[in-house]
């Protein structure tokens, strides 16, 4: 009676569901490698050309003509563009954000029970609309109607302010412009951002809310102290993804920041974004220009990259102090 | 003196009647237990004292006198009955926070203006956890054992300086020591505080109350429903020793429940 607990079958499954799964990791991995070296590369003759720095910070965009790797006859600097990212990303988070805090705190608290449901598959389903459809209402709708009597009222009343040379509510007032397509992204990312901080919130151990209640914190108080702390983790989360959105968001941004190649930076002046500007001018690229146009795509995969390792150090180094359970 | 008058409390959620028709007198710095088998509504009568049924949309119909106020009165803050009468739950629930902001977070949120450190030492002595932890204050309250955690988020709930202990089944998750430790300082605490305490463990009833409740459960066989009602208030030894109802006889001597 020897050897009873040795294999008694042929598995042929097992080796090769590991091999797959393997294959399948493995690929992240040759996916993104494939596509940072592959861009990088094509993108190179030009850094080389006009020096990373000055790719960055130079403000003249001149496409050139050259049909070869070498005689670039171009001007390349970004920075119109990288401000316009920036810029309309910073504005949308910094609306949208606040906004989704509320939004979840609602439906999570203090909606009627049988309210809560539909109005998280509401959010649920606005989150999952195409961006185009927001840049048209945005353009058709929301710019002429609500966004350029905001904007001229800005520059009425705000157009004043100037904050060591920066201006920004100086006009004229066009209406697209960097706050309209920031306004629009805001709107745009609000329902993705509110979905996840809902979930958060409401995954939050209710046990530690009845211990703040009894000790007589209000709704409010429970909210601040209780919830939001230990949701932290979360909610960056949330905003990294609304935050990866608007920066890499195209259409609805292109449709409503007026696509100029000047900079101005005037918040209520028409400009261009990194993703809109590539959008727009490959098409009928010339081959230097393609090249130009990979550059300022290595540029923005940069800035995703750098945003999502801030966020990571963010939680780490808050959820260290605050014992953040997903630490 | 009686420090709780509970007049003719019924608990409804929705259309289900949890309990009706609930009148006791609990006494001042005393300990009052709750017993009763499962779905007797002890634990919803207590839940009523802090008003935490509030957050569970219970119905509540009848009077409960605190001190002479109606707590369910209509000019009544439920944040401030909490902050008077605190509870400890059946499982430990510190916040993932050390065990000093865990105990200083009552003080901290009712705008508390003393020393701090000395509030947060103080509830710690009376809890008999000092010792165990005052060289680890930063370490997360929720690392320490179950019984120091429960012994913890008792000394949370007395940093706010209340007047009266509500627990709903303190020890049911813990093991027999710690119940041990947790019933010594209930007996402890008396003196201070006025407590009520839920418990599942006939043996603790008697060991630590004055006082003792036996709730059951009324089935009405036509409509088959099963709400929970006070069966006999009386000291515990009379409830333990010689009870005057047949079903709470029944019950201590374990026949049912």
């Amino acid at each position: 009676m020897s050897a009873t607990l040795s294999r008694q079958r042929k598995r042929i499954a097992d080796p090769a569901f590991r091999w797959f799964v393997t294959l399948a990791g493995a690929s992240v991995f040759v996916i993104l490698a494939g596509m940072v070296i592959r861009t990088t590369n094509d993108a190179w003759p030009i850094f080389q050309y006009q020096g990373f720095f000055s790719f960055l910070t130079g403000d003249q965009w001149l496409a050139g003509s050259s049909r070869t790797d070498s005689d670039f006859t171009g001007t390349y600097g970004a920075w119109p563009f990288i401000y316009g990212t920036l810029v309309t990303a910073l504005i949308a988070i910094v609306i949208a954000l606040p906004l989704a805090l509320c939004v979840a705190f609602y439906i999570n608290q203090l909606a009627p029970k049988r309210l809560r449901n539909p109005l998280s598959y509401s959010v649920e389903m606005l989150a999952a609309v195409p961006s185009i459809i927001f840049g048209m209402w945005g353009f058709f709708w929301l710019l002429p109607n609500v966004l350029r009597p905001f904007l001229e009222w800005l520059e009425s009343t705000f157009g004043w302010i100037n904050l060591a040379g920066w201006k920004p509510f100086e006009g004229p007032v066009f209406g697209s412009s960097y706050l309209a397509a920031g306004i629009v992204l805001a709107i745009m990312i609000l329902p993705i951002i509110t979905a996840i901080v809902r979930e958060v919130i409401a995954v939050n151990p209710v046990d530690q809310q009845h211990a703040a209640y009894a000790l007589g914190a209000t709704r409010f108080e429970v909210m601040r102290k209780v919830v939001l702390p230990s949701s932290f983790s979360g909610i960056v989360a949330a905003s990294m993804l609304g935050l990866g959105r608007a920066v890499g968001e195209t259409v609805a941004v292109m449709m409503l920041i007026g696509s100029t190649k000047s900079w101005d930076g005037s918040l209520l002046s028409a400009g261009d974004s990194m993703a809109a500007h590539i959008a727009a001018r490959f098409g009928e690229a010339t081959p230097e220009t393609t090249k130009a146009l990979m550059a300022i795509g290595v540029v923005l995969f940069l800035f995703t990259m750098i945003i999502n390792i801030g966020a990571r150090l963010l939680v780490w180094r808050i959820g260290r102090v605050s014992g953040d359970a997903a630490v | 003196m009686s420090v709780f008058d509970v007049q003719g409390l019924g608990v409804a959620y929705g259309s289900f009647t949890a309990v009706k028709d609930i009148s006791l007198e609990i006494p001042r710095n005393k300990v009052t237990a709750l017993i009763g088998p499962s779905g007797c509504g002890k634990s919803t009568v207590l839940r009523c004292l802090n008003r935490m049924n509030d957050l569970m949309d219970a119905t509540v119909s009848g009077k409960i006198i605190y001190n002479g106020e109606d707590i369910y009165g209509p000019e009544v803050d439920a944040a401030e009955v909490r902050r008077r009468i605190g509870m400890v739950f059946q499982r430990p629930n510190p916040f993932p926070k050390s065990i000093y902001e865990n105990v200083a977070f009552g003080p901290r949120l009712n705008g508390f203006k003393g020393d701090l450190d000395q509030l947060v030492e103080e509830s710690l002595r009376s809890v008999a956890l000092w010792d165990e932890v005052k060289d680890k204050l930063d370490d997360p309250g929720t690392a320490l054992s179950g019984g120091q955690q429960q012994r913890l988020c008792i000394a949370r709930a007395i940093a706010v300086q209340p007047d009266v202990l509500l627990m709903d089944e303190p020890c049911s998750a813990l093991d027999p020591i710690a119940t041990l430790k947790i019933e010594d300082l209930i007996r402890q605490l008396e003196s201070s505080y006025s407590i009520v305490i839920v418990t599942h463990n006939m043996q603790q009833a008697a060991r630590v109350s004055e006082m003792t409740a036996f709730f059951s459960v009324d089935i009405d066989d036509e409509h088959g429903m099963r709400t929970g009602a006070l069966v006999e208030y009386d000291t515990t030894e009379k409830i333990f020793n010689n009870p005057g109802n047949t079903r709470t006889e029944d019950y201590i001597s374990g026949r049912f429940g």
